[in-house]
């Protein structure tokens, strides 16, 4: 049988010294570099349209397009555009961004160079988030090694220069507007939306933001081809993607695979839920997402598939939880993140996110009534669709997909006076359960 | 404590690394935290007259952020990860018990200065779940007696490496790698831990 495992941006991870430079060239980096400085920068924009490479940052944009949208290049002002990389990776259950730039930052920092030189930007910055102290320590490296060989800087044959700027905590700038006044200096708070980053984005100047794992694909399309790119995944989602498996499974990490695979042939690469339990829900994309369960199992996880089931493929963040799980604990834990995060810009979002902490605190403790349900699913109504940006959306999403899936287990909290579950079993240092009763 | 000239020197530095000063904001703050372990009133003034803003401005973007600490950090900064996944595989309960062991509520320091407890959010860690981070260092797969083990040693002064990174510094050397100084690690540590190559490990055998 042929594995569905197609290692392109992980190849070289469990390669000696992967990050460095000579291992990344002797594994034949940089060339797609210079194959696509052998091309003018529309003949790379072109390629990267025809792979229909989408974005991999959550909302799967097509990269191409959005690089399309930039304003013409204007000869007499060349120091006027900005390529920004958005490596905040903070989406809860997102987890891929983090080990690539680890494993092999270069793979960005070629990306970032090709994709500077398609749309002709000589000032590239990589936003990453500062609670990662070695990712960091190891983009730097990279780019002062990729200066030192030339590959970067005003004399190199693309003449881009790249900055690695550290965040400072706030999952709101990962939001690409929001990270935009971030970098300026400033709050991170989204802006309004038009004029897009494309016309007016950092300094007011034509802006292209992408996620690190879409710019990091684009060394393989210039490499490989289009075609070749666009040969794998489906109609409307091509390609291969990094999906992240985390919680209650045999082997969780990152398994890159071609768009379409479903969670179940995931789950057999991944020798299954943890042993003894079974699939209770899951995130396909990050926290953000509404919830799936067992029935979702063969839903081809591209952006239609998972969007037909009622979801958003997201980042791919797969966080499986088994039978032992609490979902109004969990659902109440992501609730408090989003509070937390809220920028305080927009009303719905700020005092939303804040009632629906209350409203769930009162129901996990086995306080309150089941009108409190429907008070909940009311107060989503007043905060999805009427939020400035997407956070206030992706805050309920959990909450709503929870009522709508899992309406007696918020029962039983009021029926039992409290939690009914064992949170203990649920760790991962839980003695293995034999065959044992499920609560609720 | 009053900003020293070489810390005012690296200051403009910082700023001048950036086409428009102001971006240099966010790293300037943290070499603030590297030089007096927090962000201090001496701090902001001088980011302020450096950028040309003022301190109420630059107080403004500073309470924005979670990394910049108002109260002095202690000698290492442990976050515990108790976003759901994490709580969920046992982050709730390792953060009870090295507060319990630590004697200490989130956000507060040991009586020793050595160690200030936070709980985190999603770390980007979470195929290694339970996780916790040691001034920015990832600890993987953490379970109650090996975080209590950790924070001792912490303590103890004994050298402690990241489970991905390299030997724990302090939470000020880390604040100056963020502020973009480097410290010469990067090649400390592995390419990925286990669960990264999960995907990569399937084909073992397949050759
Ligand atoms: C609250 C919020 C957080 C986000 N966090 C991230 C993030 O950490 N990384 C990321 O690439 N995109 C994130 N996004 C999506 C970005 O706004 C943007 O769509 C993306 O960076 C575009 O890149 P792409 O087209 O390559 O996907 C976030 C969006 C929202 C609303
Ligand atoms: S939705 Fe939330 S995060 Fe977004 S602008 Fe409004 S308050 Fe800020
Ligand atoms: S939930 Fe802890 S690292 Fe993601």
């Amino acid at each position: 049988m042929t594995s569905p495992i197609t290692p392109v941006l992980t190849a070289n991870w469990g390669t000696d010294r992967s990050w460095t430079l000579d291992a990344y060239t002797a594994q034949g980096g940089y060339q797609a570099l210079a194959t696509a400085l052998t091309k003018t920068p529309d003949e790379v924009v072109a390629a990267v349209k025809d792979s229909g490479l989408r974005g991999r940052g959550g909302a799967g944009f097509p990269t191409g397009m959005k690089w399309g949208f930039l304003p013409p290049y204007d000869d007499n002002d060349p120091q006027s555009r900005y390529l920004v990389v958005n490596a905040d990776e903070s989406e809860p259950g997102t987890c891929k961004d983090i080990p690539l730039m680890m494993a092999s930052p270069h793979t960005l920092v070629e990306g970032v160079i090709i994709s500077s030189y398609a749309i002709r930007a000589k000032q590239a910055f990589i936003y990453v988030r500062g609670e990662v102290l070695h990712v960091i320590r190891r983009l730097r490296a990279a780019v002062a090694e990729a200066y030192a060989a030339g590959h970067l800087g005003p004399d190199s044959p693309a003449g881009v220069d790249l900055i690695v700027h550290a965040g400072a905590g706030a999952y709101i700038c990962g939001e690409e507007t929001a990270l935009l006044d971030s970098l300026e200096g400033r709050r991170g708070q989204p802006r309004l939306r038009p004029p897009f980053p494309a016309v007016a984005g950092l300094y007011a100047r034509p802006t292209v933001i992408n996620n690190v794992e879409s710019i990091a694909s684009v060394p393989a399309i210039i490499g490989k081809g289009a075609d070749w790119f666009a040969g794998l995944g489906t109609e409307k989602s091509k390609g291969f993607v990094i999906y992240s498996l985390s919680g209650h499974v045999t082997r969780p990490g990152q398994y890159e695979a071609p768009l379409g695979i479903t969670l179940r042939e995931l789950l057999d690469l991944a020798g299954g839920v943890r042993h003894g339990h079974q699939l209770k829900f899951w995130t396909p994309g990050g926290s953000s997402t509404p919830l799936l369960t067992d029935a979702h199992l063969d839903v081809p996880l591209d952006y239609e598939g998972v969007g037909a089931a009622g979801s958003m493929l997201g980042t791919r963040a797969l966080q499986i939880f088994d039978e032992t799980t609490c979902v109004v604990r969990a659902v109440l834990r992501w609730s408090e993140f989003y509070k937390h995060e809220s920028c305080g810009k927009c009303t719905p979002c700020r005092e939303g996110t804040w009632w629906l902490v209350q409203v769930l605190t009162r129901l996990e403790a086995g306080n309150g009534s089941e009108a409190d349900l429907d008070q909940l699913l009311d107060q989503c109504e007043n905060i999805a669709g009427r939020s400035f940006c997407a956070l206030g959306d992706g805050a309920t999403s959990p909450v709503v997909s929870s009522v709508q899936l899992f309406r007696e287990e918020y029962l039983a909290h009021l029926e039992h006076g409290g939690c009914p579950f064992d949170a203990a079993a649920s760790t991962a240092w839980a003695p293995r359960r034999q065959s044992q009763e499920v609560h609720a | 404590m009053t900003i020293n000239a070489t810390t005012y020197a690296e200051l403009q530095e910082i700023a001048a690394r950036y086409p428009q000063e102001r971006s240099g904001l966010l790293p300037m703050l943290h070499l603030v935290q590297s030089t007096e372990g927090r962000v201090t009133a001496d701090g902001i003034n001088a980011c302020a007259e450096i950028l040309g803003l003022t301190a109420a401005e630059v107080s403004g973007v500073a309470t924005f952020y979670t990394m910049y600490k108002r109260k002095p950090v202690g000698e290492h900064h442990v976050g515990v990860c108790t976003n759901t996944l994490c709580a969920v595989m046992g982050g709730d309960q390792i953060f009870a018990e090295l507060k319990e062991h630590l004697q200490v509520g989130n956000d507060e320091t040991t009586t020793d200065g050595k160690v200030t407890l936070e709980h985190v959010e999603c770390n980007a860690a979470c195929d290694y779940a339970p996780v916790v981070m040691v001034n920015w260092e990832f600890f993987d797969n953490q379970t109650p007696e090996s975080a209590k083990q950790l924070v001792d040693d912490l303590r103890a002064g004994k050298t402690v490496t990241a489970s991905r990174g390299a030997k724990i510094c302090s939470w000020r050397e880390a604040e100056r790698v963020l502020a973009g100084f480097d410290d010469g690690r990067a090649d400390e540590g592995p390419s990925a831990g286990e669960a990264s190559l999960a995907g990569l490990r399937t084909l073992d055998g397949d050759q």
